[in-house]
C-alpha cells in the first residue's frame, strides 16, 4: 500500500526504454520515501518479463497477461490499472510521455479523480505548506515541467489526491540497472476480474510499425547542418551531438545535394517546415528557402565561421568559429554536466 | 442521416511566436503582447469534422469553446470556415481549472447540447501541451477515445474508423459511436475562411458582446438568429461546484519560474571553451536541452 508504481509500456514484446528509465527514477523516489517500488506490465506473452523489471529495481511486478491486452487499446488497460490502483492505493504512479502513456494516463487519472502532470522534466520529493488552510503536507511529489511554450518552468503538486501521477518523456531520466540479482515478488493478475465486455469495443484493425523513421517534424530539438559542414565525415558529428542531447538531425538543401544527408532530413521550402524549441544551425548560411522552414523555432543557435552569414540575423545566439571545433566542445560539456 | 459533431476548440496565446515585447522587464510573460489564436491542432480537428460534413449529408458541426469572453473570436473563425454553430462556455467559476476540472466542465456542457455522435478535439493546446483534456472528457462521458488521429477514414453505421499516427508508425482502429477523437498536427491543415460565410457570420456575437450593441443590431439578430453565439455558464450545465475551478483541480501550481527570454538581439560568442560551456550551462539550466 502507498507505494511508487511505474506503468510499463510493452513494445513488441520488450519493455520500452522509457519505462526502465522510470523504474530507475522510481527506485530513488521509493528509497527516499521509504516505500516499495512496484511495476505493472500488461500485454500478451509476457512470460519472463518480470526478470528485467526486478533488475531495474522493482520490488513487486504485477503482470496482466491476456490476448485482450495486446495490441494496446485504451479501455482494457484503463480497467485493469484503475482496478489494481483502487486495491493497492499507490501514492505515486509514473508513465512514459509516449503515445501510450499520454493516451492511458489521462484516462486513468480521470477515472480515479486524481491529478496528472504531463511531460515532467524533473521529479523531486518535498514538503508543502498551505498557509490558507493551515495545513502542511509532507513528502509530496514535485512535478517539474516547462509550460507556456517553454517560456516558464512550473512546479506542480497534488496535495490531496492519490496517486500523484506524472508522465516523463523518453531520455529525460537515466536508465540504470539497480542490481542484476535483485528479486522481488511476482503478482499475476486475474484480468477477468477487471475487464467488462464494454471495455473491448475498440479494435485495432491494422498496424504498420516502421523501424525508427526520421521524425524531424515532431522533434523539439533539431541539430541541422549545411554545406559549410564541409564533408560527410564532419556532418556525421551532428548525429553524435543530436544523440547526446536528444535531438533529430536536419539538413539544408545544399547539404542534401552534396550527399551529406538523406532527403527526408531536408528542412526548408522544398523540405519540411519545423518549429522546434531549439534549432542549432551548423554551417548553414541561411538562404531564405532554408529560413522559411525553420524561422519559427523558439530558439536558434547559429554556428558559422562567417560573422556576416544571413542566418545570424534571425539567431538568438551566434557562435562564430570552426564548427568541427565547437560541436565536440558542446558534446563534451553536456556529457560531463548532466545525469 | 447526418452526424452530429462537436469540435472542442481553445483560444491560446501564441507561444510559438514570442516576440521582443513578450517578456516584461522583470522577466515574466507579458500575456497581453502575445496574440490570441485558434489552437493549431484544434484547427486540424475542425478540418476533420468539416470533411465528414462534406462526405455525409445532413452532418452538423458545432464548436464548443471554454474560455473568457474574447474566445468568441475563435468561434467566429470556426463559423467562417464552415462550422454551423458555436457555444462559448464561460464563467468566473472555471478560473484556475486544471485539466481535470476543465474536462468536467466541458463534459457537463456537452451533455446539455444536442446528443453528439463524434466529439473531435486537437491532441493538445500549445499553452499547456498536456494532451489530457480529450481523454479526460471521454472518460467523464464514458465514451471510447481515439487519440493521435491523423485521418478519420469513415463514420458509418455507428462505427468510426480512424488512422492514428504513433511514434514509429500508423495504426488503424475501429470504435463504436459515440466516441471522442483527438487530432494531431500531422493531419491536413484546416481550410481557409469562406468568403460567403465570412459575410454571413461577420456580425455573429455572444449575448455579452451584443449588450453594448445598437438597437439596429438587436433588430438584425431578430431576423437572423444564427448571429447569436450562445453562452453557457455554470448554471446552465448542472455542474457540481466542488469539481470546478481551483477546488475541483487536484493539481496545484506550487511555483513558477520564468525563463528570461532573450530578445532577438543575437548574443555573439566565439569558439572559446568558457563561452561554449556557459551557453551549454544556460541551455541545461533553463531546460532547453536535457
Amino acid at each position: 500500500m502507498n507505494n511508487v508504481f511505474v506503468i510499463c509500456e510493452i513494445d513488441e514484446g520488450k519493455v520500452a526504454d522509457v519505462s526502465l528509465e522510470l523504474l530507475t527514477k522510481g527506485r530513488s523516489l521509493a528509497d527516499r520515501l521509504n516505500c516499495k517500488l512496484e511495476a505493472v506490465a500488461l500485454g500478451h506473452d509476457l512470460k519472463g518479463m518480470e526478470k528485467e523489471l526486478f533488475q531495474y529495481g522493482a520490488d513487486v511486478v504485477h503482470v496482466g497477461d491476456d490476448k485482450r491486452l495486446s495490441p494496446y487499446t485504451t479501455l482494457p488497460h484503463t480497467a485493469v490499472i484503475t482496478g489494481l490502483f483502487s486495491e493497492e492505493k499507490p501514492q505515486i504512479a509514473l508513465l512514459g510521455a509516449t503515445t501510450f502513456g499520454r493516451d492511458l494516463g489521462p484516462r486513468v487519472s480521470s477515472a480515479l479523480q486524481s491529478g496528472l502532470t504531463a511531460d515532467c522534466t524533473s521529479l523531486e520529493i518535498g514538503d508543502h505548506e498551505d498557509k490558507k488552510a493551515g495545513k502542511t503536507y509532507k513528502d509530496l511529489l514535485y512535478q517539474i515541467r516547462p509550460a507556456f511554450g517553454g517560456n516558464i518552468v512550473a512546479t506542480i503538486i497534488n496535495p490531496d489526491c492519490r496517486p500523484q501521477m506524472a508522465t516523463v518523456r523518453e531520455g529525460v531520466m537515466k536508465k540504470e540497472i539497480f542490481d542484476k540479482n535483485h528479486k522481488g515478488k511476482l503478482n499475476i493478475l486475474d484480468v477477468n476480474k477487471y475487464l467488462k465486455p464494454e471495455d473491448l469495443v475498440v479494435k485495432v484493425v491494422e498496424r504498420h510499425m516502421e523501424k525508427s523513421k526520421v521524425n524531424i517534424k515532431n522533434s523539439s530539438i533539431i541539430v541541422s547542418g549545411g554545406y559549410g559542414m564541409g564533408s560527410k565525415e564532419n556532418f556525421d558529428m551532428l548525429y553524435e551531438l543530436a544523440d547526446v542531447i536528444g535531438a533529430e538531425v536536419g539538413a539544408s538543401r545544399a547539404a542534401v545535394d552534396a550527399g551529406f544527408a538523406e532527403h527526408d532530413r531536408q528542412i526548408g521550402q522544398t523540405g519540411v517546415t519545423v518549429r522546434p524549441k531549439l534549432y542549432i544551425a551548423c554551417g548553414i548560411s541561411g538562404q531564405i528557402q532554408h529560413v522559411a522552414g525553420m524561422e519559427d523555432s523558439s530558439m536558434i543557435i547559429a554556428v558559422n565561421n562567417d560573422p556576416n552569414a544571413p542566418i545570424n540575423k534571425i539567431a538568438d545566439y551566434v557562435i562564430t568559429g570552426d564548427v568541427s571545433e565547437i560541436i565536440p566542445k558542446m558534446i563534451k560539456y553536456y556529457k560531463q554536466n548532466t545525469k | 442521416m447526418g452526424l452530429k459533431i462537436i469540435v472542442l476548440a481553445k483560444q491560446v496565446p501564441d507561444t510559438r511566436n514570442v516576440g521582443k515585447d513578450a517578456m516584461k522587464a522583470d522577466g515574466t510573460v507579458n500575456r497581453a503582447a502575445l496574440p490570441a489564436i485558434f489552437n493549431p491542432e484544434d484547427l486540424n480537428a475542425l478540418e476533420q469534422a468539416l470533411r465528414l460534413k462534406d462526405k455525409y449529408k445532413g452532418t452538423t458541426v458545432t464548436i464548443l469553446s471554454m474560455g473568457p469572453g474574447r474566445a468568441a473570436d475563435i468561434i467566429r473563425e470556426g463559423l467562417y470556415r464552415g462550422a454551423d454553430k458555436g457555444y462559448l462556455l464561460t464563467d468566473r467559476a472555471f478560473a484556475g481549472s486544471d485539466t481535470l476540472a476543465t474536462s468536467y466542465a466541458i463534459s457537463r456542457a456537452i451533455l446539455k447540447l444536442e446528443k453528439a455522435d463524434i466529439i473531435i478535439a486537437g491532441r493538445q493546446a500549445i499553452d499547456g501541451d498536456t494532451a489530457q483534456v480529450g481523454p479526460q472528457v471521454a472518460e467523464k462521458l464514458g465514451m471510447p477515445q481515439i487519440t493521435y488521429a491523423e485521418e478519420i477514414i469513415s463514420a458509418e453505421k455507428n462505427k468510426i474508423v480512424v488512422k492514428r499516427r504513433l511514434e514509429r508508425g500508423v495504426e488503424t482502429v475501429e470504435s463504436p459511436l459515440p466516441a471522442v477523437i483527438t487530432v494531431n498536427s500531422s493531419a491536413p491543415a484546416c481550410r481557409p475562411r469562406n468568403a460567403k460565410l465570412l459575410m454571413k457570420y461577420k456580425h455573429a456575437k455572444t449575448i455579452t458582446e451584443s449588450q453594448n450593441a445598437s438597437e439596429d443590431y438587436i433588430n438584425l439578430t431578430a431576423d437572423r438568429p444564427f448571429l447569436i453565439i450562445p453562452e453557457m455558464s455554470v448554471n446552465d450545465i448542472d455542474a457540481d461546484a466542488k469539481w470546478l475551478g481551483l477546488t475541483g483541480s487536484p493539481t496545484k501550481v506550487k511555483k513558477i519560474e520564468n525563463i528570461v527570454f532573450q530578445a532577438k538581439e543575437a548574443k555573439r560568442l566565439t569558439a572559446a571553451d568558457d563561452e561554449i560551456n556557459d551557453l551549454m550551462k544556460e541551455l541545461i539550466a533553463n531546460h532547453t536541452i536535457g
